[in-house]
């Protein structure tokens, strides 16, 4: 890979990724890394990448709450609550 | 101070969310829901110690997190690995070139396409519970590090740690499952 001009290199763009990616940077930190992903493809390319990763393993990480357990946590509180009374 | 009248309308729509949490972590639905509701409880008789305002999402996890950690964690049944092996940045990534695609389609659709929701789950569920919690935080729950590092009460360096190995197993987990899933053509776990 190539090296960007001021700022930010390839090699310290991938090292710092993930602390973009999650929003972790300083302003300063994140304006420098932003400035190099401008203007390397490769880089950007994988900085889209792992974004989109991240999208994928949240939206399929759901699931199904059963309607049992909703009722139960309900009970659960009322007799609590009429326990405590 | 919080009022425990409001509490369902208040921590009730987050169930959903700490069932998934819960489920990753027992990786069965039986404790899971055993979890959840042991949650809620705790959280219900603690409510009026809630600063009503500030992060309830967090302040459930926390009391999510420390359940699972004080009762259901495997380490008590029996000694869990707790380490994972360390892989390069960019590990999936740099391995799309070997994945073989359809005419047409990119690599990265076809990997994304690939797996289901079962074998993301599964591959999560595999990481050690240090990882994989810090992992469903920050990419499934979306905390930042320093709401992770109070809700996992560790140091917001080791949270740092742990999401970034996590998210490098996690890959490698996926990447095997794209390999015997047959969507790998050349040797590319190497």
């Amino acid at each position: 890979m190539g090296s960007g001009d001021s700022g930010a290199d390839c090699d310290e763009t991938i090292e710092r990724l993930y602390h973009y990616l999650d929003g972790e940077l300083t302003d300063e930190r994140r304006a420098e890394i932003k400035h190099h992903l401008d203007d390397c493809s490769p880089c950007l390319d994988a900085y889209g990448f792992e974004e989109e990763l991240r999208h994928v393993i949240a939206n399929r990480c759901r699931d199904h709450v059963p309607e049992s357990l909703l009722a139960r946590i309900r009970q659960a509180i009322e007799d609590e609550e009429r326990r405590v009374r | 101070m919080a009022d425990r009248a409001r509490f369902t309308d208040l921590a009730m729509e987050h169930t959903p969310a700490l069932y998934s949490a819960a489920m990753r972590m027992t990786r069965n639905s039986a404790d899971a829901e055993d979890l959840v509701q042991e949650t809620f409880l705790k959280a219900y008789r603690s409510f009026e110690r809630f600063e009503e305002g500030t992060n309830l999402k967090a302040w459930l996890y926390k009391i999510l997190t420390n359940t699972f950690i004080n009762s259901y964690r495997a380490a008590k049944r029996r000694p869990e690995k707790a380490d994972v092996e360390d892989v390069e940045d960019l590990y999936l990534y740099r391995r799309l070139g070997s994945l073989s695609g359809e005419l047409g389609r990119s690599a990265e659709e076809e990997l994304f396409e690939h797996f289901t929701d079962d074998e993301v789950k599964e591959a999560l569920e595999s990481l050690p519970e240090v990882f994989r919690i810090a992992v469903l935080l920050a990419d499934v729950e979306g905390f930042s590090y320093k709401e992770i590092a109070e809700i996992t009460e560790v140091p917001i360096g080791t949270v740092m740690s742990r999401i970034h190995r996590g998210r490098k197993a996690l890959q490698k987990a996926l990447l095997d499952f794209a390999v015997a899933g047959g969507l790998v053509t050349t040797e590319a776990g190497r």
